[in-house]
């Protein structure tokens, strides 16, 4: 009997529970394909530029309503909403420094017109700004080359913090030359340096910090940091344990696998 | 009874003449809400765009309205927000900022008071599109090929805060046609316009009302906020006569339950739009806008003309 | 440029193939590299841009520039540009070049206030010859001008130079170097009696000392400014000082930065000398031996109109320009000036700023005795917020390099100094303090003067393009050197004009008033470049008059032109420059112009084939020369001229001049396209150099044949160039006998531009006997000059310093730099500096467009707390690269009296929100 075959259900019920499953199934399918597009597309491209104040790129991309309004209040209009189809999530404001680089309002419009704080209003000072980070080029920099060219410090609205000249003598001339180094602790990565590189192809990029930033490990101090002094009045974490002396004797120890097992 | 054929016939007749007379002011009187809808639809567009590109203000650095219809502020003071994608966001896991959420309380008032679903026919720009597949369903005369339950707009509506809970990622608002035909019209252009000619297919060769009246999760959350409105669908029963014209042109016929509507006296589903297609095509004049608190009495009224006008012919 | 689709296909597939083989991507790279530059031809040429001369080389194929480089042999540069150099090959090929002559029109016809139509050359030589001959009907030889420039090649200098001087007669030539070199020239001519630089951009690797007065070199002479660094980083014993009026790049490396106040810089060196003489840093043997103490009067005026000013300013302006009359003493004025604060001292040697007389150097000490220390202090210090007692400091640490014995200081300056109500005067006090300290003309010891522009050395100020100058260093006004001038151009005697002609600024007020009539402007920008340019566009426009303008590109002059001719560009054309270091470079023609572009020398040689002797050599009248000009026909006639004969055939295509054949082989094949146009076989840059040269040789200018300068190992040479053995040897510190064979053996300096001449002595006041004079043969003159405020300082009302200048990316008035998009993109718009502190107190903020106004005119522009540069509290810099922004309309045409050249750097204004 195939109506019973299936735990004894009458037909009917049986219908409906296959009915339902295939609804679940169907809904749990469409929805984790919905869940992986959303997901792709939020991370579709990492190198977005988000203006002043943009939260952390997830919370970003969970809290921004896509509304625009920052786009609106843009002064020069160099926000953009990605629209569908771009490399970018959708939706979402960015700018694209070589084309219309942030010119750091010092009042902060955008921001000010983002309605649910995907722009955070934490944001006081524009120059505490971090959009991204300039990265330089150093095989196609002019100043590299030693040429004086050094747009991008003279340019850069935190000049001598964010981008600063570093000079050396030439090796092949008696002409010095003007390093442009960038410095992540002042630069907001408004782009001003990108759009004003004269290269063809400009030799110094704005990229969200965590494609370009490295970080020295926590356990570890530079050596001409002065924080660092003796400590006069020490003060012990704990004390020896009173149990330290008659403790249970354990079963096995550490190294002793190693040294059991194999020869010499 | 030898009048009241032609009294009948006369006022057919006189309906008649409204719906295809050639004269254009009668024709565009019974097309009057469709023309309020789109001046509605293409107005509140325009007044984004116009903000955005030619700079409208009401005063020096006040713009009239700025944003789209995801967020907006309108002279540069009133917050709107549409509540859906506030939710949205809500279930992210992040916390709005003040102006989003008096945002939501302003809209969400509105929709209350008129019906949420009066965005979907008055306000959304997709309805525009909606519209046009099935008016041309309509002259074609495309046949069904498989019917969806209208309840699945919420499963999808669920399976949309179900998804932004797990995404982290407001998960309408990344997809949503709306968002996208506003985003893109008023901030520049993308393949937002492929999304849209999908719906229109969709409608046209699919299935009829297919998205706004089977898929779209935001009609659907309309839907269930809109069930407290005051403006409605009043239902006469008494000069009714049961010629289905009406449920011919709604999109969600459904809400036209003349059973239901006569216990109630309105058409009282969070899912009718408020569009106005019924109530000038009623040749009887049985479907019309009204406030529901009058609506007892308007009805109690009719009835009470109708039954004068039944004893009189009774008695004649 | 770039590889045709067939090469990049090709290229492709070697690369494609050559990468399964193994060879690796970079020699790919290359070899695309290598096939793309397949055809280019190299030739050595010149940075069109500043006065530092760096040279470069120049790609060109099927008739483009497609690429340049720095040139590794250039001793200047070694291989490196700046980052405008690194565009000298985009600059001709801006979109919006003009190629075709244009005229206002109206029915076909010139109309003043027509709309500009293309016309041929035939008709805008035809209405240019009848609007020159209107002119000088109505007003003679002065009615006629020319706007020359210290960016025309030599040849088109000393074409303008004689076209105007030997044919029109008349003196109104002059060029935007009055506006950038002229008081460096004044302070040159009175100091040694002859212009230009005695030392040469090596001493930057001999000196110990680079202090800059009044010059950013790190954005206007970049690589310049990488010598100093590289010197700086490289040798221990290297102090950098930077004195402005406001921070700038050039402080990024000083060791001492000093902002002082705007005129600031006549107390400060006079200061530094008080020091020197207090301390007894003095080289009393280099004193005694080479120099001879002087001054002159201090009632000198502003450079204003010196009569009817009241017609032509408003009520407004006449608040300053009033003082161009009578000026009352202010407190610090009487303390340098010894009078009494508040007397009114009538200018009365406003007419005469030069005149000049020998003092003692017990007067001499007398009058540096006011500068102390805190007099200095307190009317020179810049920045309000500097405390006294640091600024102090930092003045008693200048003295101190100053007076140290052995350190070698070299002293550069720019518009600074020469932009600059007392221009002439500041400049004399730089050598003052190094001729007292036996600083000068030594390897790495000197006061140097640094040019801005390609060619003010070797074009506006050797060629003589000036009202007052004739070739290597001679003047009009003096009839032994007219006389030379004749006889080496073949004229009769009194040919030339013996009264100096019109400035460039009063080349303007003669167009404002109506008394020239005529004005070609060629390479430069005037209605842009000079100050208080409200009127000069009225004039231009409103008066009956006629303006044409030679340019490359449509600028400010252009829009109130009335005939626009399009010009040749740099590289169209054969030409030489001459830098700061005196070094004259030179290059070919590699590019033909586009459309009908031509040279500016072809335009000249053109309209003067229309003139002949006999509308020009008759008897002119002359306002202001008594008699006017001789008739000097009947001369000529005697000589084998013909009235009849053209100005092209005696000025220019001279039997003597056409023995310079064109083609020729120093070309390599290079074309000519004036030659070509010409088709009478001459080669007209090469004839006319080898004129030009005939005025310096012999007279401590000497230059070398044109074919020397065009011989491929050759970078230039630094004038006097001397024949020795065969070869050309140029001269490295002149007036110093190692180095310079003009200096008598055995005399070990010697400043023979003074050579003949003798000066009156006196006391500090005036004059004395004119009877007893002291030759001053073989000297140099100590000038004292006193501080004098400036003319114009903030008030209530207009309560900011405006300074303008220039920054590195664009060069002038943009037109050039302004069509690389690159640049463009780079610093697109003039922005106002403001310190924070000032926009704070008014309201303002960063980005805000804002209004600066001052009695004269008002722009609107975007404001910048931030940047390059650092404004003290009370101080604005508006850049004038930006015909949008056209700040000329706001700064004062005040000059220095002497050297009428125009004082950029202060004025007062008001800045609020527009």
């Amino acid at each position: 009997m195939a109506e019973t075959g299936l735990g004894g259900l009458n037909p009917t019920r049986r219908d409906f529970l296959v009915k339902l499953a295939q609804g679940a199934a169907l809904a749990g399918t469409g929805g984790l394909l919905w869940d992986y597009i959303l997901r792709n597309e939020a991370r579709a491209a990492p190198y977005a530029l988000r203006p002043p104040g943009a939260l952390a790129e997830d919370d970003f991309n969970a809290a921004c309503i896509k509304c625009g309004q920052c786009v609106n209040a843009c002064p020069p209009l160099i926000l953009k909403l990605q629209p569908a189809g771009g490399d970018l999530p959708i939706g979402m404001p960015f700018y694209e420094p070589r084309t219309g680089a942030c010119v750091m309002c010092p009042d902060i419009p955008c921001m000010k017109a983002c309605p649910t704080g995907a722009l955070s209003p934490k944001l006081k000072n524009i120059n505490d700004a971090r959009m991204g980070l300039a990265v330089i080029d150093i095989e196609n920099c002019l100043s590299y080359k030693g040429l004086r060219c050094e747009i991008c410090h003279r340019e850069c609205p935190l000049k001598g913090k964010a981008i600063t000249l570093e000079t050396h003598p030439r090796q092949t001339s008696k002409h010095a030359m003007f390093i442009p180094l960038v410095h992540s602790d002042a630069c907001t990565g408004c782009g001003i340096c990108e759009k004003a590189c004269p290269t063809d192809i400009a030799a110094i990029r704005i990229l969200p910090h965590k494609l370009v930033q490295g970080k020295i490990g926590e356990h570890y101090r530079l050596g001409w940091t002065f924080d660092t002094e003796v400590t006069q009045d020490f003060k012990p974490a704990d004390a020896l344990p009173a149990t330290a002396v008659d403790a249970p004797v354990p079963k096995t120890a550490p190294g002793v696998d190693y040294l059991n097992e194999g020869g010499l | 009874m030898s009048e009241s054929p032609s009294f009948n016939k006369a006022d057919a007749l006189a309906s008649t003449e409204k719906l295809h007379g050639r004269a254009f002011g009668a024709r565009l009187w019974s097309w009057r809400y469709i023309v309020l809808r789109r001046i509605g639809q293409f107005g509140i567009l325009l007044l984004f765009f116009g903000t955005a590109h030619w700079g409208w203000q009401v005063a020096k650095d006040v713009p009239l309205l700025t944003g789209n219809l995801s967020a907006s502020k309108f002279i540069g003071l009133v917050p709107l927000t549409d509540p859906f994608a506030a939710l949205q966001i809500f279930l992210t896991g992040h916390v709005l900022e003040r102006e989003s959420l008096i945002g939501v309380a302003i809209v969400m008032g509105i929709y209350l008071l008129i019906g949420g679903r009066m965005f979907c026919a008055w306000v959304c720009p997709v309805n525009a599109v909606t519209d046009a597949a099935g008016w041309l369903r309509d002259k074609l005369g495309v046949q069904a090929i498989f019917h969806l339950p209208r309840m699945l707009r919420y499963f999808i509506l669920v399976a949309t805060l179900a998804i932004t809970v797990l995404s982290g990622l407001a998960a309408f608002e990344w997809v949503s046609p709306i968002g996208m035909t506003h985003r893109e019209i008023i901030f520049g252009l993308g393949m937002g316009f492929t999304a849209l000619l999908a719906i229109f297919l969709f409608d046209l060769l699919i299935l009829k009302n297919g998205w706004c009246g089977h898929l779209c999760p935001l009609g659907a959350f309309y839907s269930l906020i809109g069930k407290t409105a005051l403006l409605r669908v009043r239902f006469d029963k008494n000069s009714c006569t049961h010629c289905g014209e009406c449920a011919k042109v709604c999109p969600e016929p459904q809400v036209l339950n003349l059973k239901k509507l006569d216990e109630r006296g309105y058409v009282f589903s969070g899912e009718c739009s408020n569009c106005g297609r019924c109530t000038p095509i009623c040749p009887e004049g049985s479907l019309q806008f009204d406030f529901k608190p009058l609506i007892r009495s308007h009805n109690t009224q009719a009835r009470v003309q109708a039954d004068a006008i039944a004893v009189q012919r009774r008695t004649r | 440029m770039g590889l045709s689709r067939r090469d990049f296909l090709k290229t492709s597939v070697a690369g494609a193939t050559a990468a399964t083989v193994g060879m690796p991507l970079s020699e790919q790279a290359e070899a695309a590299v290598k096939a793309g530059e397949a055809g280019w031809q190299w030739d050595k040429g010149v940075c069109r841009f500043c006065g530092t001369g760096c040279g470069i080389m120049i790609a060109t194929k099927a008739g483009r520039i497609v690429a340049t480089k720095g040139d590794p042999d250039a001793p200047v540069n070694k291989g490196l540009n700046c980052v405008k150099g690194y565009f000298n090959g985009k600059i001709n090929y801006g979109k919006d070049r003009l190629t075709q002559p244009l005229l206002r029109m109206t029915d076909g016809k010139f109309d003043k206030k027509g709309k500009f139509v293309p016309v041929s050359w035939e008709q805008a030589l035809d209405v240019m010859e009848e609007k020159m001959r209107w002119a000088m009907k109505e007003k003679g030889p002065h009615g006629l001008s020319i706007f020359g420039s210290g960016q025309y090649t030599i040849h088109e200098g000393y074409t303008a130079a004689k076209l105007m001087k030997a044919g029109f007669r008349s003196n109104n030539l002059d060029p935007n170097a009055r506006h950038c070199m002229a008081s460096a020239v004044v302070g040159f001519m009175q100091t040694f009696g002859i212009d230009e630089p005695q030392g040469n951009y090596d001493d930057i690797e001999h000196t110990d000392t680079a202090v800059l007065w009044g010059a950013n070199m790190a954005e206007m002479h970049p690589i310049l400014w990488s010598r100093i660094t590289d010197r700086r980083l490289t040798h221990a014993k290297m102090k950098v000082v930077n004195l402005s009026v406001y921070g700038n790049m050039s402080s990024d490396i000083a060791d001492l930065e000093i902002i002082f106040s705007p005129s600031g810089d006549l107390a400060i060196q006079n200061y530094i000398a008080r020091e020197i003489v207090k301390r007894d840093a003095i080289d009393h043997d280099y004193v005694k031996k080479y120099t001879q103490f002087a001054t002159g009067p201090y009632d000198i005026g502003y450079g204003f109109r010196p009569k009817n000013a009241d017609k032509f300013h408003t009520a407004a302006e006449m608040e300053i320009v009033k003082n161009e009359q009578s000026h009352v003493i202010d407190k610090w004025e009487a303390i340098g000036q010894r009078k009494k604060e508040g007397d009114v001292v009538e200018q009365k040697n406003a007419a005469t700023p030069m005149k000049d007389w020998a003092i003692s150097f017990e007067d001499f000490k007398t009058a540096v005795e006011p500068y102390t220390l805190d007099f200095t202090a307190a009317v020179a210090k810049g920045d309000p917020d500097e405390p006294m007692d640091a600024f102090k400091a930092k003045l008693q640490q200048l003295a101190d390099l100053y007076c140290e014995k052995g350190r070698k200081i070299v002293s550069y300056w720019t518009m600074g100094f020469n932009q600059h109500q007392r221009g002439s005067w500041v400049n004399e006090q730089a050598y003052m303090n190094h001729l007292l300290t036996g600083r000068q003309c030594k390897p790495g010891d000197g006061a140097f003067s640094l040019t801005g522009q390609p060619s003010a050395c070797g074009t506006a100020r050797e060629v003589g393009t000036f009202a007052h100058r004739l070739p290597a260093d001679m003047v009009v006004m003096n009839p032994k050197h007219r006389a030379i001038a004749e006889k080496i151009w073949k004229l009769p005697a009194g040919t030339i004009n013996p009264q100096m002609g019109s400035h460039f600024v009063k080349i303007m007020r003669d167009l404002e008033d109506g008394q020239i009539l005529f004005s070609w402007t060629q390479v430069n920008n005037p209605w842009q470049n000079t100050a208080n340019v409200n009127h000069w566009i009225k004039a231009a426009r409103e008066m009956n008059n006629f303006i044409v303008v030679a340019d490359a590109y449509p600028g400010v002059s252009c829009k109130v032109a009335d005939l626009i001719l399009p010009a040749a560009m740099i590289n169209e054309k054969w030409g030489a420059y001459g830098n700061a270091e005196r070094r004259t470079q030179v290059w070919r023609q590699q590019i033909l112009p586009p459309g009908q572009a031509r040279a500016d020398i072809w335009m000249m040689l053109e309209l003067s084939k229309r003139f002949k002797l006999k509308d020009v050599w008759g008897a002119q009248k002359i306002p202001g020369l008594d008699g006017g000009l001789p008739d000097v026909l009947p001369a000529a006639q005697a000589m084998g001229y013909t009235p009849e004969s053209t100005l092209y055939d005696v000025l220019f295509a001279t039997a003597e001049n056409k023995k310079h054949k064109w083609p020729d082989p120093i070309a390599k094949g290079h074309g000519n396209h004036v030659a070509d146009l010409l088709k009478d076989g001459w080669f007209p840059e090469k004839a006319l150099f080898e004129e030009y040269r005939q005025f310096g040789s012999g007279h401590g200018h000497d230059l070398a044949p044109f074919d020397i300068y065009h011989h491929d190992k050759v970078r230039g040479l630094r004038w006097p160039v001397i024949e020795k053995d065969g070869k050309w040897v140029e001269t490295l510190w002149r007036n110093n006998e190692k180095y310079d064979s003009y200096v008598a053996k055995g005399s070990g300096f010697d400043f023979y531009g003074n050579n003949g001449a003798a000066l009156v002595m006196g006391d500090l006041d005036k004059p004395g006997d004119p009877a007893k004079k002291v030759d001053i043969s073989h000297k140099a003159k100590i000038y004292f000059r006193p501080y004098a405020s400036p003319v114009e300082k903030p008030d209530a009302n207009y309560d900011l310093w405006l300074c303008t200048g220039r920054v590195l990316e664009h060069w002038h008035s943009g037109t050039m730099t302004r069509r690389v998009p690159e640049l463009h993109r780079a610093v697109p718009n003039a922005v106002c500096w403001i310190s924070q502190k000032d926009a704070d107190a008014k309201g303002l903020k960063r980005n805000d467009l804002v209004w600066v106004e001052s009695r004269r005119g008002k722009v609107k522009v975007r404001l910048e707390t931030g940047g390059r540069n650092r404004m003290p509290r009370g101080m604005v810099y508006v850049p004038w690269f930006d015909e949008g922004v056209l700040i000329n309309k706001v700064t004062l045409d005040a000059t220095c009296p002497l050297s009428k050249e125009t004082d950029y750097k202060k004025c007062a204004v008001k800045v609020y929100k527009a």
